[in-house]
């Protein structure tokens, strides 16, 4: 245009002139170039047929003439309430004595109506379990994280056990990481020794995790099934490649035998998630599957565990019956960030505290996005997080008044 | 009320507009000034949120200009962006197109502001400031800051306010938010940085027509503060809008506490309206205080600043646009600055570099051959702790559709066969004589499948690649 011979000027003044519409779309989205841009005021009074313009929303252009309010115009706000057509169903883990197990109670997860805290729901939403992780060998841990355990560390049973009474856990998981092949290739038998011990050392339900490798895993948890007939454990996890490797099967209906959840894991595809529920679907009632959908440390890629879960919440209550499940999030995995456990110059503070908040605000961030129990570590990261929880599902919570206080605070 | 949700009904969402509707009001004439292979192709990319209407010069010609402003309506998001802060300096919020990032992308990571206050000592005060904008972390090659100052009155004083403003603007250049109650006052902050184009902060339902009048006199935008009650930010939203304030900012409450419910129910409920209904008042950026928390009762500063964190990150993924906060303490700041980065990028495009082989330093054809995938950090990482260790190696890049190795090996993108694949496409066998791949730790399991499949041996290298180059100092060359 400035080849025309028009008078230049500056972009800010040109897009001053414009209409508002323009200006709302130039001012902001994507950062505009503008140099390029100069415009006659001439051009714009031609051809700007500002009444025309029906598809722009009706804003108040900047008319000399306006009449300025004296008082305040009065609006309202009501509240549009949304119910959803679909439900998340319930998973119970744990079994009482009263219902051919041992724990002190069984815990249910899952029964969302709608998304978590959206302000929309009518039921409270209901808070997380939170299981605590025990390792049956020796792990490398973060310092923050090690120096909470070190003494029972090796001890699968004790540390089931003060994860029970001093951290206030409700579930714990135990990994069964020996039975790795490529660490010490724990036989299955002696594996749900492990298990049978921490059974006996504290009352609430288990998880019980495995390696990862999709045979093995298939024999350990086959033995522990046995061996807890009844107790409704949580096997963690059953995956698509113990379906390619003809796993699947066995550990399927050993737990639907002797009466315990799975939970189905995947890599963060929706897809892949429904179609290992549709293969367990062959073995198993829909009340006896949770989803691990894959939990990536803040910095890692949460955004995108974020965004799964959020996008499989929605789908399920909208009526997707293969998402209609409770998922897990292993908020533990925030560990792997190197910001949570590297010493780093001093201005990004100390590990002591950035550890444990990397931990918490993954989990916290996840709880948003409506997660039904957790695998957790610290127990800040614990206490927060059932805070928070306690603290969002109070719909209709009063305002306190004066939160506009932190103008004029003194600090 | 009712009205304006009527209006709102009329508009279509960003997910609903077509290419053809781009396409039918754009010039039609292949021209490729764009540099796109035609006017559809064009239209296609604008509605993906790629390229922008101005991208197009014709558009921009005397001879478009109904077109363009039709465009510019079709295409304005629900939430308006609001600029503000000096020229060359300023930051955008709001702008947003959808509720929630997977139903299309979120623009504009909103800017932190760290608070002072005008009575603090002036040694404090430019030490603050300095801090605030000298704050950054490399992450992934890129650098992650603080971007504004929210300039507090606690003295009540005109004057007093006038000089810390003055001191701050002479101290930095990043954006400013003035926040005070009382117009004296804002009109002190205001006249003493006229070029800043600061944000108001803030007119309330008492306070609003002065505080309109200093926002149109100074051409700056306004915050609309009406905690806890969305009535009242409604009937203000509308009377400063009747009054000619265009850019405004709706401030609906913060509570890191017992109101925490009220606080996310509230900013949810505003941004669901705005962009499910194109509410138009509604439709503003959200301002998010965590810094609210240190007017509660607790004493501690660690619990304090520990609340401030978990608040803010729950406002960012909340659909706060801006945020104000008190803590400096980097373990407070960084979650919330990498939180923010993460959850602003594109959902569409993984964070991913290209796949292939990489060389550092010298290597020689006995030089150790590592393997990694291309999401973006995990590649930025391994690089950072390479080139920190002079490391003299061969670095293979699989493509994993951008995941880690942790998520890439559970999701099978990362396996023997995508390995083995790899080392052919890449030619490794000609650039070294050895037939040994480092495989990352967190791919340990794959390690036997990989060795029959590639027929190579394998070596298990550290969990993090921050070990390298203890690992490689211990364990190359292998034994035979």
């Amino acid at each position: 245009m400035n080849g025309n011979g028009r008078k230049e000027r500056s972009g800010d003044e040109a897009i001053r002139l414009l209409a508002p519409q323009i200006l709302e779309l130039l001012k902001g989205v994507h950062q505009i170039e503008l140099e390029n841009f100069a415009m006659d005021v001439g051009d714009l009074e031609l051809f700007i047929p500002m009444g025309a313009v029906s598809a722009a929303p009706v804003r108040n252009d900047a008319a000399p003439a306006r009449v300025k309010p004296v008082e305040l115009i009065a609006e309202e706000y009501v509240p549009q309430s949304v119910s959803y057509p679909a439900k998340v169903r319930e998973v119970v883990l744990g079994a009482t004595k009263g219902s051919g197990g041992s724990r002190c109670r069984s815990i249910t997860i899952g029964g969302a109506t709608a998304p978590a805290y959206s302000a929309f729901s009518t039921t409270p939403d209901k808070p997380p379990a939170i299981a605590l992780d025990v390792f049956d060998m020796e792990v490398q841990l973060p310092k923050v994280l090690k120096e909470n355990v070190s003494e029972v560390m090796g001890d699968p049973a004790e540390w089931a056990r003060m994860n029970v009474k001093k951290f206030g856990a409700d579930l714990v998981t135990v990994h069964l990481t020996s039975t790795d092949p490529l660490f010490r290739d724990t036989p299955p038998k002696e594996a749900a020794k492990t298990v049978e011990a921490v059974l006996q050392a504290v009352d609430v339900p288990l998880i019980i995790g495995g390696c990862g490798d999709p045979k093995k895993d298939s024999l350990v948890f086959s033995e522990v099934a046995a061996m807890a007939e009844g107790e409704r454990l949580l096997l963690n996890s059953v995956t698509l490649e113990m379906a390619e490797a003809k796993t699947l099967e066995p550990v399927a209906r050993a737990a639907e035998r002797y009466g315990h959840a799975v939970l189905a894991f995947t890599g963060l595809d929706l897809n892949s998630a429904k179609e290992l529920n549709r293969r367990l679907y062959e073995y198993l009632p829909p009340e006896s599957i949770a989803m691990d959908l894959t939990t990536v440390a803040l910095g890692y890629g949460l955004e995108y565990s974020f965004s799964i879960h959020e996008r499989a919440r929605y789908a399920a209550l909208m009526g997707d019956t293969e998402l209609q499940h409770p998922v897990i999030s292993a908020s533990t995995n925030a560990w792997g960030a190197r910001e949570a456990w590297m010493k780093m110059a001093p201005e990004y503070g100390s590990r002591e505290l950035r550890g444990p908040v990397w931990e918490t605000i993954n989990a916290v961030t996840l709880l948003l996005a409506g997660i039904d129990i957790y695998m957790m570590m610290h127990p800040a990261a614990v206490l927060t997080l059932r805070n928070m929880a306690a603290r969002l599902g109070t719909p209709g919570g009063q305002y306190p008044g004066g939160a506009g206080d932190w103008v004029g605070v003194r600090l | 009320m009712n009205e304006a949700r009527e209006e709102g009904k009329r508009r279509k969402g960003i997910r609903e507009i077509s290419p053809i509707d781009v396409y039918k009001l754009l010039p039609a004439t292949n021209c490729r000034e764009c540099r796109e292979a035609n006017c559809m192709a064009f239209a296609t990319r604008v509605v993906n949120g790629e390229i922008l209407l101005t991208d197009c010069p014709p558009l921009l010609t005397p001879e478009y200009q109904e077109a363009f402003v039709r465009l510019t309506g079709l295409l304005a998001p629900p939430v308006r962006a609001v600029t503000f802060g000096p020229e060359g300096n300023t930051v955008t919020i709001g702008g947003k197109y959808v509720l929630q990032r997977h139903e299309f992308t979120y623009h504009n990571p909103p800017p932190i502001a760290i608070d002072v206050h005008d009575l603090m000592a002036e040694g404090e005060l430019l030490e603050r400031v300095q801090k605030i904008s000298g704050f950054s972390y490399n992450y992934i090659g890129r650098s992650l800051a603080l971007n504004a100052v929210a300039v507090r009155c606690t003295s009540g004083d005109p004057v007093t306010f006038r000089d810390a403003v003055k001191k701050v603007t002479g101290a930095c250049s990043l954006p400013l938010i003035l926040c005070s109650p009382d117009p004296r006052v804002m009109e002190a902050g205001l006249a003493a940085c006229r070029d800043r184009r600061p944000l108001i902060c803030a007119a309330d339902t008492g306070n609003w027509k002065p505080m309109a009048e200093l926002a149109l006199q100074y051409r700056c935008p306004l915050v609309a503060s009406a905690p806890g009650n969305l009535s009242a930010l409604r009937s203000l939203v509308r009377t400063l809008l009747e009054y000619g304030v265009e850019d405004l900012v709706l401030d609906p409450g913060t509570s890191g506490d017992a109101g925490l419910s009220a606080t996310i129910g509230n900013f949810t409920a505003i941004r669901t309206e705005a962009c499910r209904n194109f509410d138009p008042l509604f439709g503003f950026p959200l301002l998010g205080v965590p810094m609210a928390v240190w007017s509660g009762d607790e004493i501690s500063e660690d619990v304090l600043r520990w609340k401030e964190a978990v608040t803010a990150s729950v406002l960012l993924s909340r659909y706060a646009d801006l945020l104000i906060m008190h803590s400096l303490d980097g373990w407070v700041v960084l979650p919330q600055l990498i939180w923010r980065f993460s959850l602003y990028t594109d959902p569409r495009k993984p964070v991913s570099v290209e796949a292939g082989v990489k060389s550092f330093g010298k290597p020689g054809r006995d030089s150790p051959v590592l393997i990694t995938t291309n999401y973006a950090l995990t590649y930025f990482t391994v690089e950072s702790d390479i080139k920190a260790a002079n490391l003299d190696c061969y670095l293979i890049i699989v493509d994993t559709g951008g995941l880690s190795v942790e998520s890439a090996v559970a999701g099978r993108y990362f396996n023997a066969g995508t390995i083995a694949a790899s080392l052919t496409e890449n030619k490794v066998p000609e650039l070294v004589s050895h037939k040994t791949l480092i495989l990352p730790g967190l791919a340990a399991r794959l390690s036997g499948e990989t060795e029959e499949a590639t027929g190579w041996k394998i070596l298990v290298g550290p969990k993090d690649s921050s070990g390298l180059a203890q690992f490689l100092r211990s364990r190359w060359p292998p034994e035979a």
